[in-house]
């Protein structure tokens, strides 16, 4: 899923500051599981937003609510006429929520509430770490379904590196080295030999690298007119 | 020959070679590096230069080589994929080569999270492997990443770096057999403290005729003080130090600890030599330029030779 964060409460009250009529828009799929832009979230928020303008001397009407997806039109159109009532939407949607809604109705002010961090998954109740970067180009089948492109921080496809220590990364003792835990799989599995063969450079152009991309499908694409 | 660098020649006569390490400034002050090259120049085959060292931004390694090809000295410059992608990359070490730089130390760089701009984009393109092959390809094949040819090719002896100190530990010397296979013609390894566990390393190399196939160089630091002990003990990623080694820098008398540390790093030298496969030294005093030609002298490697 997606993995957000609440962007600090002093940011948020800045961008807030020029508008009266306010909407905390939840969205309830990813950043809910996330614990991040759920209603709950969207509720606290709001509040304190509220209890902030109120000690400021500068009173708004703050509204919480949520819907499905921000991230698309058909759950959008659902509240569309209500959202229109706002001088300003705070989205606890990830950046893919807040823009959908700025494109499919650009007269909406929409803000951003979160940082959206990245592709993830709970590790426990209360950690959440990141295992993929949507590189368009997987190679979980080579490393033994441990991303080296992620997980390690120079993204080395001939690892591990030097900087690997005690089965953690150079960059911190609370990083697992990717390429420590590749390894150790491989040996179980009785496949070290592999790691001896040269893979050779990633073509990023699958990635974000090749500009920002579209998938087109025409073999579930709606014709106009049927 | 490959590339007919002054390391070359010295490891093709047999000699045991003595390398040395040059820190380009934080300035564009090239008497800096005139000078660090002039109190090495007697006492060393060979000057690598840091690129961006530990992430800091300093002058760059091919322009510093280039002073160093300007003093008729044989710089290796380093080369790493932290901060170019590959087009950057394959245009330096054209570049490089054009300006008579003739051996490259290809490695993958600090992580940017160490240095002075923490914020920066990491690129990390390719990996020091594909960087070896990349210089090998261009030197031998004729060939860029992308497969296109070059107009001409390119001659560089090709460096790679192994760090024995680092894990899983029963990785490192395939790991330094597939640097090897990937264009490798010398090997500098990370500052040897702990030599009971380098010991064990040359000994899988040896077993595998990998030093014949490569120059291995021994990475030798030599400690300033317990507090320099301590910090690369502690905070610099991949060096580990035994703790023996620690106390006897601090069992010794505090005026005398420069001189210790001294001591400890001739006696490694003087070990490492007896060691079967090892090629010779790199000795990695930045910072502490001065003391080089006084190690080398009392290590008994010195004069150089002249070739």
């Amino acid at each position: 899923m997606i993995v957000a964060e609440r962007k600090p409460l002093s940011e948020i009250m800045e961008i807030l500051a020029p508008y009266q009529n306010i909407c905390v828009l939840g969205c309830g799929t990813c950043v809910t599981v996330c614990l991040a832009g759920g209603q709950k979230e969207a509720e606290e928020t709001a509040s304190a937003i509220s209890i902030h303008r109120k000690q400021e001397g500068k009173d708004a009407n703050v509204e919480a609510f949520t819907i499905e997806r921000q991230c698309e039109y058909e759950y959008v159109d659902e509240v569309l006429e209500r959202l229109k009532g706002y001088d300003a939407i705070l989205s606890l949607a990830c950046g893919v929520g807040v823009q959908t809604m700025v494109t499919h109705e650009p007269e909406l002010m929409v803000f951003p509430g979160l940082n959206t961090q990245f592709f993830g998954y709970p590790l426990e109740q209360g950690v959440w770490t990141e295992n993929c970067l949507g590189c368009g180009n997987c190679v979980l089948h080579l490393t033994q379904g441990i991303c080296p492109i992620t997980r390690c921080s120079k993204s080395i496809l001939n690892g591990p590196c030097g900087g690997s220590q005690d089965g953690k990364c150079e960059i911190s003792t609370d990083v697992d080295c990717a390429w420590h835990l590749i390894h150790e799989r491989l040996e179980k599995m009785n496949k070290l030999s592999t790691l001896q063969e040269i893979q050779p450079p990633k073509d990023w152009s699958t990635s974000h690298h090749g500009g920002p991309r579209t998938i087109v499908r025409e073999d579930v694409r709606i014709d106009s007119g049927e | 020959m490959i590339a007919g660098s002054n390391l070359e020649k010295v490891i093709n006569s047999g000699e045991f070679v003595v390398t040395g390490e040059l820190g380009p400034p934080k300035s564009a002050d090239g008497d800096f590096i005139r000078h660090h090259a002039e109190m090495l120049q007697n006492h060393v085959d060979a000057f690598n230069i840091t690129d961006n060292q530990t992430a800091i931004v300093r002058t760059s390694s091919i322009a510093c080589g280039n002073i160093l090809v300007q003093m008729g000295l044989d710089p290796i410059v380093q080369m790493t994929v932290r901060d170019r992608n590959r087009i950057a990359i394959q245009s330096d070490i054209l570049g490089a080569s054009a300006l008579g730089i003739k051996n490259m130390l290809c490695l993958s760089g600090d992580h940017q999270n160490f240095g002075n701009e923490p914020g920066s984009k990491g690129v990390y393109d390719i990996d020091s492997m594909q960087l070896i092959k990349a210089v090998k390809d261009m030197r031998d094949e004729n060939k860029f990443i992308g497969g296109e040819e070059l107009e001409a090719p390119v001659s560089l002896f090709i460096g790679a770096v192994e760090n024995p100190f680092a894990d899983p530990f029963d990785y490192r010397v395939d790991r330094l057999e597939k640097k090897i296979n990937a264009g490798a013609n010398f090997i500098q390894t990370q500052g040897i403290f702990d030599l009971e566990r380098f010991r064990e390393w040359m000994k899988r190399v040896v077993d595998r005729g990998l030093h014949e196939k490569a120059t291995i160089l021994a990475g030798i630091i030599p400690m300033k003080s317990l507090g320099a002990a301590r910090y690369m003990k502690n905070n610099v990623a991949g060096i580990t130090i035994p703790d023996e080694m620690v106390d006897r820098l601090k069992g010794t008398e505090k005026d005398k600890r420069k001189e210790e540390g001294l001591n400890i790093c001739i006696e490694t030298i003087q070990q490492c030599q007896e060691i079967e496969g090892v090629g010779g030294v790199h000795v990695m005093a930045v910072a502490w330029e001065e003391v080089v030609p006084d190690i080398v002298e009392r290590a008994g490697l010195y004069p150089r030779p002249s070739l």
